[in-house]
This record gives C-alpha cells, structure tokens and sequence, in this order.
C-alpha cells in the first residue's frame, strides 16, 4: 500500500504546477499572503517568534491546498486520464491518499518556507543583538495547526473534486465551502466576543489554540472518511 | 487466485447492465479464446465501452457474470486490473509528461522493478518508432504517436489480455493503417490476447480471427469472418462472359450448393451457400454454351455481413 502510495505521489509530483498558467496563477494568487506573514506581520510585532500571531502563517498551507487539491481528480477527469488510471492495479486508497498527501505536502513544506522567512524578517526589524527563534511551543502549535487545516481543506477539496466535472467547478465549489465557516463562525464571535474573551482568558491562550486544533482534527478526519467512503470505481467511472 | 490454463482469456455469462431505463448490455453470452485478437463489433452506443468497463471491473453489472482470465470481474476486480493492460476510449496520457515519464509511471504502478522498466520501455519505445522522441513532452505529439504510446503502455507490465477501445477511432488513414500494422505484429509476436472493439470493418477484417457483432447490448452474432459471411449472404462468384441462355441459368440454379443467381447484361452473379469448389459450376456453364471470358470469386466484405446483421435484427 505505501509504495503505490509513493508512486501516485511520484505521478502528482511531476505534473504538478505543469499545465498552463498554473505557475504564474499560483504565484498571484499566494503572494499577498506570503507578504503579509513573511514580511509585514514580523515586521509590525515586536515578539512575532514567541506569540500566536504567527498563527496566520496557517493561511499559507491553506492556500496552497486551496490551488492544488480540486485538480487532484477534477482535473484527471477533464483532462481523460482518470479511466485509465483506474482500469490499473493501483488500490483505490493509495490513488486517494496519494492525491490527499502531495497537496498537503505542498502547503505544509511551504509554510516551513514562510515560518523561517519570517524569522529573518522579525530578527531584522527588532534586532537587539541576538538572534530569536521560535519557542517550542509556538512552533509545534504553528505547524500542527497549519498542518490541520492543510488536512481539513484537502478533504473537502477532494471530496469535492471526486464529483466536479472540470477543475474551475471544484475550485468555486471548495472557494464557497472555504468561506462559508470563517464568515458565520467569525458573525458568532462578534456577536459572542464578550463570553469568547472571557472564556479563553480563563482556559489561557495555548488551551483554547489546542481545543480548536483539536476541532480542526475531528473535522479533517470526518471529511477525509467521507472521501474515502465516496471513492468508487464505479461511480468515478460514470461521473 | 491462480489462473486455469485452459479456461478462456474472457467468459461472460448473460451480462446486462442498466443506465435508469436504459439497457446498455442485454444478456450477453460469449467466450474469447486465449492468444489472439478478437473484435468486438458494433456502431456506436451498442455497449462496447460499457463491457469493457464491466470486464475490467471498473462497473457492476445488473445481472449476469463474467471471468476474465479466470478472475470473477466483481469479486477479483483487483486481479483482473493486475493482470491485464488498457486502452480505454480516450489515450488517459499525462500529456505534460514526457512519454519516458509517462511509462515510468504505469511501470511503477505495476511494480516492475527499475531494471525491467528501462528494458520494457526501450523495447517498446523502439518498436513504436518513439525512442528518439522519448524525452518530449506528449503534448507536442500527434494523435497517433499519442495512441502507439498509449499501446505501449497498456503492453508494458507484460499482460496476458490487452482491452483496446477503438485504438485507431480519430486517426488519419496513415497513422490509423501503422497502429493496425503494429497490432497485427504485437498479437503474433507477444502471445497476447487482444480485445478489441471497433466499428471500423476493415480494422476487424484485417486483424480479428474471431469476431462479434452487438447492437443495442444484444449479440447478433459471433464467429470468424468467414462464418458470419456465411451465415448472412454466403460467398459470390461473378462471371463475365456472353451467351447466358436461359437453359444455362435454369441448370445453375438447380444444382444444390447455389442459392441464387443474377444476370446483368454480360455479368453473371452466382451466390453460394457455402464455400466450395467453383470448376463445376463454370464446367456447367460452359457445356450450355456459356462463353467465359473471366471468373472471379468475390467474398461480401464484412462490412456488408455487418450491415445485414443490422438489417435482420431492426
């Protein structure tokens, strides 16, 4: 099992960021975000390497799950290379997992990419004559929650993409199921910031980071079963 | 799981699949021996992709059965996969790979070890005319380099049975006549069995020993060339000549091996019901007084016997 799973991740690999366009799109689209937690979030806090705040570098796997996981077989299927991959020996949870882990891959070495750039910016801007890096803690939490997303996004992507037609259909459909959770959860929060406030000041701040990452897990796995349940040869095959 | 050596490379036992209301396969029964290509006939939208998807497990049917190589298709899907090759309707190349990287993948896939990969590849690539052309991208290829590569890889992993879906459907006639070279030249030199749908009657004339014939999901008919032509029209002979008296025609269509004949100004049409030594007939002829000036034989093309089936079953 693990070493079809190497190999579709082989496949993934080598075509990845291939077909016109995608580079210079992906380019656009991570480039705002790659700014803002590399340079402009460590520049404007004073202990960037030792605080929450560098929580926002999640956005970066986020994003990058975001632009790889709905052509995992979306794309496949546009471009006809999904019936023949599935008339092959390959075990329907090695093409799955495969898919799941190039793109995860993908977002999660890129924020290990922003993390250390930021580090540089943050030691730059607030140079007091050592080095800082992150603690411990903040850096198991950033990559454990940016990790968590990578997993939770690329389950809803991929479940999404098992069933779009063409790669433009599951990128809309995953940019609106994407957005949807952050708008009402962050409408709950305004309306209950009060209680929120109270309520992570009494547990601290690593509790609540730890029980919403924990959320982000139950999640993730009930999205990536659900993919798991849904991938059929026979109804990829008709779809 | 070991495969029986003397079972045929495909059984299908009253298969039928339904779409909703529609039936795209109605009871199909067949066998296809092993070692040899054989054609699956029919126009479009008469459930050939659909069996191939059934044989290849790739579907569950409505009702019926099928072994492939031994393997139940529903049951050992995962063995039938394993042990057979694919060209589906569409190439399914990974067009911004190279078509080393493409083969490297499907090698990969099949767990061949690197040393073996290298060496199928090569053999392959070389036979097809596309070694010098390996390290390109597919995607600056032509249509049918893009189908001989998608040949070759449904050949790499060695397989006993090879499904190929309308390999020369969208192919220029010098590129469509090459695959059919190639294929003619793989069945003979590997051993293996092909299964091979078309709706190009001259593709199956040329390289089917066996053939079937489908319309709608149902059968209409199966055998050699040779035997559906038999079945349908039977072999012709045409004489040209002069002096077919009518005491000629009647002693012709007397004799018991003649099924009908036709007179067209100085050209004879004698149609057979089977096979079979033509001198008596012309003997015959000559002794009434026919004058013959040339005989020849004349087999209805499959493509007739096709278009008959089809006449017979509407």
């Amino acid at each position: 099992m693990m070493s079809d799973i190497w190999t579709v991740i082989w496949r993934e690999r080598k075509t990845l960021f291939r077909y016109r366009g995608s580079r210079l799109r992906t380019v656009l689209s991570i480039l705002v975000p790659v700014v803002m937690v590399a340079v402009y979030f460590p520049w404007q806090t004073e202990d960037w390497a030792d605080s929450y705040v560098s929580l926002f570098s999640a956005v970066v796997p986020m994003m990058m799950v975001l632009l790889t996981v709905p052509d995992s077989f979306a794309g496949e299927r546009e471009r006809h290379t999904l019936g023949t991959l599935l008339a092959t020996r390959l075990p329907d949870r090695a093409i799955l997992f495969g898919k799941l882990a190039v793109s995860v891959a993908v977002g999660f070495w890129m924020m290990l990419g922003v993390l250390a750039l930021a580090l540089v910016t943050a030691n730059t801007a607030h140079w007091d004559g050592q080095v800082h890096f992150y603690s411990a803690t903040v850096l198991l939490v950033d990559l454990g929650f940016g990790l968590l997303l990578a997993i939770l996004i690329a389950g809803a992507g991929v479940l999404i993409s098992l069933r779009a037609s063409t790669v433009q259909e599951a990128q809309q459909l995953l940019g609106a199921a994407v957005m949807t959770p952050p708008i009402l959860l962050g409408l709950l929060a305004l309306l209950l910031s009060e209680r929120i406030g109270d309520a992570v000041e009494g547990i601290g701040a690593t509790q609540a980071v730890l029980i919403v990452m924990a959320a982000l897990a139950v999640a993730g796995a009930g999205l990536v079963i659900a993919a798991t349940a849904r991938f059929r040869r026979a109804r990829l095959i008709l779809d | 799981m070991g495969q029986a050596v003397t079972s045929p490379a495909i059984r299908i036992d009253h298969l039928s699949r339904d779409f909703g209301p529609v039936k795209a396969l109605d009871g199909l029964s067949l066998e296809v021996p092993l070692g040899s290509i054989f054609g699956f006939l029919g126009p479009n939208g008469s459930g050939k992709t659909t069996t191939i998807h059934l044989l290849l497990g790739l579907l569950e049917p409505t009702g019926g059965r099928a072994e492939v190589l031994g393997f139940d298709t529903v049951k050992q899907g995962d063995a039938v996969r394993a042990r057979t090759g694919a060209l589906l309707e569409h190439a399914g190349l990974y067009e911004q790979m190279t078509a080393e990287e493409n083969l490297e993948f499907y090698g990969r896939v099949n767990r061949m070890s690197a040393g073996e990969r290298q060496s199928r590849m090569k053999e392959l690539l070389q036979r097809f005319d596309l070694w010098e052309r390996r390290k390109d991208r597919v995607v600056k290829w032509s249509r049918g380099m893009k189908q001989k590569l998608a040949i070759a890889r449904a050949l790499l992993h060695r397989p006993s049975l090879v499904f190929l879906d309308e390999p020369t459907a969208g192919l220029d006639v010098v590129a469509a006549a090459a695959v059919r070279e190639d294929l003619a030249t793989l069945a003979a030199g590997e051993g293996v069995t092909f299964f091979l749908t078309t709706h190009n009657m001259a593709e199956a004339e040329k390289l089917c020993r066996r053939v079937a014939v489908i319309r709608q999901g149902r059968l209409l008919a199966v055998g050699h060339p040779d035997e559906l032509r038999a079945r349908t029209n039977g072999p012709c002979v045409e004489v040209v000549g002069r002096s077919f008296s009518q005491d000629a025609l009647d002693l012709l269509r007397g004799r018991p091996e003649v099924s009908a004949v036709e007179r067209e100004d100085n050209r004879l049409s004698i149609h057979l019901r089977r096979s079979g030594e033509v001198a008596p007939l012309i003997t015959l002829l000559v002794n009434a007084g026919v004058e013959v000036e040339e005989v020849l034989k004349d087999k209805a093309s499959l493509e007739e016997v096709f278009l008959k089936l089809m006449e017979e079953e509407q």
